[in-house]
């Protein structure tokens, strides 16, 4: 034996089992499946069914007065994409509509509103009620109930008087229409491909333990390292693939935005599947069954990805406990990044503070896989 | 010169169970080490401590002169270890198991030619190189998981159960295999709980509960047994009833049915095999008493202490069925799957009171029969009937007169004895007193009181066994379908199955048997052989040896029997093509 027999020995061992998994995740439709078409149907259903702006809410505008301003304050909230307004002529008429959620807030604009308007409409109430039962969708109502009445006003005054020096003209960077779908269509990739990544590990070290080919590798000379990796690698690649598709839809299907380089995206989500994956081997490693690694994948990276990552609930809002928590999920660096290399373009000391983290909590999952693969039947 | 497996007082326990205790042996090159003992005595066990894959609590193994634990990766280079599951990876082709096996093992690419050759050959698995593995029969892929353990010629072969599951044709090619290796100086350990596989190793480990109870030639052990083991030949009557009163002979041993024979064995006193002649003369009227060759089964029962009495207290509980025509009957049964025909044309009809085996290589079509005469799969033509039921129209009252136990898979794991008691008597339709009273009843019979709150999954092997059996009786079906009931089972638990069955059938119900298990066969009356999904052969065990009657081989045994039929049925089938 030549003295580099061992190295090549080594090299081929590790080649044999990289080109083992391949072929399996070649003619495994779970792997396609999971790889391909779960983005796709997530993205679809997310991209398409989830948005967070509040177009066409549905008030009640209760005009008590018949004054030619409270018509045009009305005639206002009609005319606000905003809003479908519904008017009466008595706030009491729409109080039952508000209780059986037909309507989300009532506008009251009151019998002396014409007077008020007419003396000084710096000091002109009108009545803002909301169902504070849905309180984003109140804060909602409030908001742009302010926005349509200030409106009304500035343009009231300039009418009548040019006395108001400023006007406000507002701009919104990175995402001037302010669509939602921009910043969730990011957003959503990182859902998906936390769930992807963790999902498409969490089944195959779990397969081979149910299918007693485990037991043959263990009784054969490989190392756990060897063993892990030749698992990890064939499904970053797939894993790659993945997000690969779910940026041409985000750019081609949804027109979100791609403003940073695609080697930042590809630095990033490289990043993001060490700990996705990892997490994944480490719940099939200690498992060692399909049906209850399938389940403590959604359980443990689809669920905290989704709530916990700064994605659907602020981050800053909620206890601090929970706060510390997020600070292990990786979905909670990717976010920020994939929004940003959509949206802003590629701002380095962003990604590479996340890159770091991620890296790391990948770091631990792949140590403690490693703990628990020990070549051992106990 | 050190043997190339030392085993050193290893005691290995999981929890507070020693699943082995104090084990001490050693295994040489160039013979095969036979580990031989009923499930759970510890033999899988014993295996995986060998490759490392386990640590004993006390003790050490050292093989080749590396010590398991601190030598692991060593230990793994010397060895082929072929799991119970064979290890094979169904998605990939049986040349690309052959490839990622000997890049694993690294064997050198000079060499790989060579060694594929040789072992396609081997193997005669040269044909299906581009198959999948998952495709492959059971027979098929056993013989690819030894080729995958052999690709680097290792000096310890360690094979576990390789026999499960396989026809007795598979099992007796892959006995040949391991003969050739032990030339080459390998040793072999071959762990099973066929006895009459023991026989055959050069030495045995036979364990039992976790202690090794022989450790030498099974020769040795069988030769206590000389003069002791008896034929009962040409009995008038019933062979069953002559069993059951020699088993309740004061100093018979052991009993069991071999066609239509009885054959015993009796116990020693002080001035050597006792005589038993008169006795067992009057057990059995009429039959001559013939000496035969001992068994190592034999001397294994003697060791444990011999089998229990004959009677049966569960069928003490059963009504006598009334006799009449057919209880299971199969007319013209076919069953296609595509263009291939899984069982075509089977016929035969079984009356109250016998037991019927339907015995053939795995792929056959026995299965497939069977499982459209339990209603569980619909015949392409012809028709099943259960206690004069059609099983198209009528499946649910068939059911409702059918048992059914498989010693895998019927018991609930995660309930308990008592909840698969009611759970099984409610779907049968028992209700109120008459269920507490038959759950009763089985609690008795089947000594099961102390077990009731224990989940069954947690059971004793023979425990499991008695649950099973009580399970699929409870409602005293009419006809009795047994999927290889008692494969592994220890030989006395066999022993007190088949004495429950036996008192069954002479109250007048019919079995029916699927088994691989030669022993189990011999129990039956009658047994159809199928073979590429036809019958190739129908008579009792008898019958079916006279077939393979030669000058070579005087008195066949059934498995010899099994192995000349369906092999003439292939020469033939070859003449016609």
């Amino acid at each position: 034996m030549s003295g580099n027999a061992p190295s090549t020995g080594r090299a081929r061992r590790f080649l044999a089992l990289l080109c083992k998994e391949s072929i399996q995740i070649l003619r495994d439709p779970s792997s396609i499946l999971i790889a391909f078409v779960l983005p796709i149907i997530l993205l679809f259903l997310f991209g398409y069914g989830v948005s967070l702006d509040a177009n066409h809410v549905r008030i009640g505008v209760a005009v008590e007065a018949s004054s030619e301003p409270s018509q045009s304050l009305a005639a206002s909230f009609r005319a606000s994409p905003f809003f479908d307004v519904t008017e009466a002529r008595d706030r009491r008429a729409l109080v039952p509509l508000l209780i059986a959620g037909k309507i989300r807030g009532i506008v009251v604009i009151p019998a002396s509103f014409g007077e008020d308007a007419a003396r000084n409409v710096r000091t002109t109430a009108i009545q803002v009620i909301t169902d504070g039962s849905e309180p984003n969708t109140a804060k909602f109502v409030e908001n742009y109930a302010q926005g349509v009445w200030s409106n009304w006003a500035a343009g009231g005054q300039s009418a009548a008087s040019m006395t108001q020096p400023v006007s406000l003209e507002p701009r919104y960077w990175f995402n001037p229409e302010l669509a939602s779908r921009y910043y969730l269509v990011p957003g959503v990739i990182a859902i998906v491909m936390a769930l992807v990544g963790t999902l498409l590990t969490a089944l195959v070290v779990a397969r081979e333990w149910e299918r007693g080919t485990m037991e043959a590798m263990m009784a054969t000379p490989i190392s756990v390292a060897e063993l892990i990796l030749g698992k990890l690698i064939p499904y970053f690649v797939l894993g790659l693939g993945a997000m690969a598709l779910c940026t041409a839809i985000a750019i081609f299907v949804f027109g979100v935005p791609f403003r940073g380089s695609f080697l930042a995206l590809l630095l990033i989500s490289a990043a993001f599947l060490l700990p996705a994956l990892g997490q994944g081997l480490l719940i099939s490693a200690a498992t060692k069954n399909q049906f209850v690694a399938s389940q403590a994948a959604l359980l443990s990276g689809f669920l905290p990805a989704f709530l916990l990552s700064g994605f659907i609930y602020e981050i800053g809002s909620m206890p601090t406990i929970i706060q510390y928590i997020t600070y292990i999920i990786p979905a909670r660096y990717l976010i920020p990044s994939l929004q940003t290399v959509f949206l802003a373009g590629d701002i380095w000391p962003l990604f590479l503070t996340d890159i770091a983290a991620m890296l790391g909590i990948g770091a631990v999952f792949v140590f403690l896989t490693a703990r628990t693969t020990r070549k051992s039947l106990e | 010169m050190t043997s190339p497996i030392e085993i050193l007082n290893v005691t290995k326990r999981f929890g507070g169970h020693a699943a082995l205790s104090d084990i001490s042996a050693t295994a040489d090159g160039g013979l095969v080490t036979g580990l031989v003992g009923p499930d759970g005595a510890g033999k899988t066990t014993l295996i995986r401590l060998m490759t490392g894959l386990l640590a004993p609590n006390e003790g050490a193994i050292r093989l080749m002169g590396f010590d398991t634990q601190t030598n692991g990766p060593d230990v793994q280079n010397e060895i082929g270890y072929m799991p119970q599951r064979f290890g094979l990876y169904e998605d990939l082709t049986v040349q690309e198991n052959l490839n990622l096996y000997a890049d694993l093992r690294g064997l050198p690419q000079p060499e790989r030619a060579a060694t594929f050759d040789r072992l396609l050959e081997f193997t005669a698995l040269r044909p299906f190189t581009t198959r999948f593995a998952g495709k492959l029969s059971g027979g098929m892929k056993q013989k690819l998981g030894l080729a995958c353990a052999l690709i680097r010629t290792p000096r310890v072969l360690l094979l576990d159960e390789p026999s499960v599951g396989v026809d007795p044709i598979s099992r007796r090619e892959l006995w040949r295999m391991v003969q050739d290796l032990k030339d080459e100086g390998i040793a072999v350990i071959w762990s099973t709980a066929y006895l009459d596989e023991a026989e055959r190793c050069d030495r045995v480990l036979l364990l039992n509960e976790g202690k090794l109870i022989f450790n030498g030639a099974p020769g040795d052990l069988t030769s206590r047994m000389k003069d002791r083991v008896f034929q009962l030949r040409g009995i008038k009557g019933d062979r069953r009833a002559a069993l059951t009163a020699c088993l309740e002979t004061e100093g018979v041993i052991d009993g069991v049915i071999q066609g239509d024979t009885v054959r015993v064995v009796v116990g020693v006193d002080k001035n050597g095999p006792k005589d038993l002649h008169s006795e067992l003369r009057k057990a059995a009227p009429g039959a001559d008493i013939v000496a035969v060759e001992p068994r190592f089964e034999d001397a294994f029962i003697d060791t444990l202490g011999g089998s229990h009495g004959g009677r049966s207290a569960l069928a003490a509980g059963v009504a006598e069925k009334k006799r009449g025509g057919p209880v299971i009957e199969a007319r013209g049964l076919t069953k296609t799957f595509g263009d291939f025909t899984a069982a075509k044309d089977i016929t035969f009809a079984i009356p109250p009171g016998e037991i019927f085996g339907l015995l053939g290589p795995n792929g056959a079509g026995k299965s497939t029969t069977f499982k459209m005469l339990c209603g569980l799969l619909k015949p392409t033509r012809g028709e099943g009937r259960v206690a004069g039921f059609d099983l198209r129209r009528a499946a649910a009252d068939a059911r409702n007169r059918l048992g059914y136990m498989a010693q895998k898979f019927s018991l609930y794991g995660d309930l308990s004895v008592r909840q698969n008691l009611d759970f099984f008597a409610s779907v049968y339709g028992l209700g109120g007193a008459i269920k507490r009273g038959k759950i009763d009843s089985m609690i008795e019979t089947f000594d099961l009181s102390a077990y009731l709150n224990t989940n069954a999954k947690l059971l004793p092997l023979g425990f499991k066994q008695r649950l099973a059996l009580a399970c699929a009786v409870m409602h005293e079906p009419d006809a009795l379908f047994l999927d290889e009931p008692t494969s592994g089972v220890d030989p006395i638990t066999r022993r007190e199955f088949w004495g429950h069955i036996n008192g069954l059938v002479a109250k007048g119900v019919a079995i029916l048997v699927t088994t691989h298990f030669m022993d189990e066969a011999e129990y039956c009356d009658r047994i159809a052989l199928i073979y590429r999904g036809e019958t190739i052969a129908l008579g009792s065990p008898d019958d079916l040896k006279a077939k393979a009657v030669s000058s070579e081989n005087p008195e066949p045994s059934l498995e010899d029997a099994f192995i000349h039929l369906v092999e003439a049925s292939e020469a033939s089938e070859e003449a016609a093509a």
